[in-house]
């Protein structure tokens, strides 16, 4: 196979049976979104992994620049009053 | 050991056979094949055949009741005594052909595997139910590459026919029944294989016209050659086989991981 026609990159995401949310496991390489669905089954999900997968194009992805970090996400670090634990629970909400 | 259970024995050794043979052919393109996620794909294929290969086996040992084990039957037989079809048995060839005699084989496995879920012998029809999981997929990524290749470039068409033609006059010993099939349908333990021929082309043939290829067969007559692997008597091929895939545990009697 020529290199310029590499098949493109796929993320795989795969849903435990326990679980309730898909967790990205990695990714592969295929020619489409049915033979990326195969191949996540075959390369993720051989040892009971899995009980549904997603699969997304790698290019699709919109990711946030890792230069921007400080920006985006450090003034959060000092806003403690944005978790809801000052508040007193009724004894009856046991855990939230 | 009643009558029954031995005449269920080469029936039920022709399917534990063929999954044995077919898995080892497939595993010998475990680090291969033409990318890395196929190459697993492969070997999962593989590695399912083994595992139909040891149930079926365990109950062959159990039918035939001298005592011998899954390992014994698949290790310490001589070629004759294999009931495998012979085109599992043939090399791998191109990726073409492996992908082409994968799902050819799958299908069969489907229509069998459907079939034996009514068969008197409540073992064999549990290994069915739940080897007939795995053959559906197995129809499916193979005959996924059949349709990608057939109706793909040029070059991928052409191996891909020559694969057909190779391999398709060996499906006609599939549907050639004998006295083991007889037998088998008598007693409620499977079906005639002839039987299947007709659901195994409505598998088939949809997934070869979508491919662009057409059967050599279209009325169901081939010419005259029958292989007879099922009968024990294999291509030249099959010693070689068996002497790879035996060689360790005649070596090392008894050897474990």
């Amino acid at each position: 196979m020529s290199t310029n026609k590499e098949w493109p990159l796929w993320e795989v995401f795969v849903r435990s049976k326990s679980g309730l949310d898909h967790k990205h496991c990695g990714s592969l390489h295929a020619s489409d979104s049915a033979m990326a669905l195969q191949m996540a089954r075959d390369v993720y999900t051989r040892r009971q992994e899995g009980a549904s997968v997603w699969v997304v194009r790698s290019d699709q992805i919109v990711a946030s620049d890792p230069d921007t970090k400080d920006m985006f996400f450090e003034p959060a670090e000092d806003k403690v009053y944005r978790h809801p634990t000052f508040y007193k629970l009724p004894p009856d909400v046991d855990h939230m | 050991m009643d009558a029954n259970s031995l005449s269920a024995l080469p029936y039920v050794l022709r399917m534990a056979d063929a999954c044995l043979i077919h898995g080892q052919r497939l595993a010998e393109w475990c680090g291969h094949a033409p990318v890395l996620e196929e190459d697993i794909a492969l070997t999962n294929v593989a590695l399912d055949h083994i595992g139909q290969a040891r149930a079926l086996l365990s109950l062959a040992g159990a039918l035939e009741g001298r005592g011998r084990d899954e390992d014994a039957l698949a290790f310490l037989r001589s070629e004759r005594e294999y009931r495998n079809v012979t085109m599992l048995e043939l090399p791998n060839g191109d990726f073409a052909r492996t992908v082409l005699r994968s799902f050819l084989w799958a299908s069969f496995m489907k229509v069998l595997c459907t079939a034996l879920a009514s068969s008197t012998n409540p073992q064999l029809a549990a290994i069915a139910a739940k080897s007939l999981k795995e053959v559906r997929y197995h129809q499916q990524h193979a005959g996924d590459w059949v349709v990608r290749l057939g109706d793909g470039t040029e070059e991928s068409a052409r191996r891909m026919g020559e694969a057909l033609a190779l391999l398709w006059p060996y499906t006609a010993e599939w549907f050639a029944d004998d006295e083991i099939d007889a037998q088998a349908e008598a007693s409620g333990i499977g079906p005639a294989w002839s039987s299947l021929q007709a659901p195994w082309r409505a598998e088939v043939d949809p997934v070869l016209a979508e491919a662009s290829l057409t059967p050599l067969a279209q009325d169901f007559n081939y010419g005259p050659f029958r292989s007879t692997g099922k009968r024990g008597v294999h291509s030249e091929h099959m010693g070689f086989l068996l002497a790879q895939m035996q060689s360790l545990p005649r070596a090392f009697p008894g050897a474990v991981w």
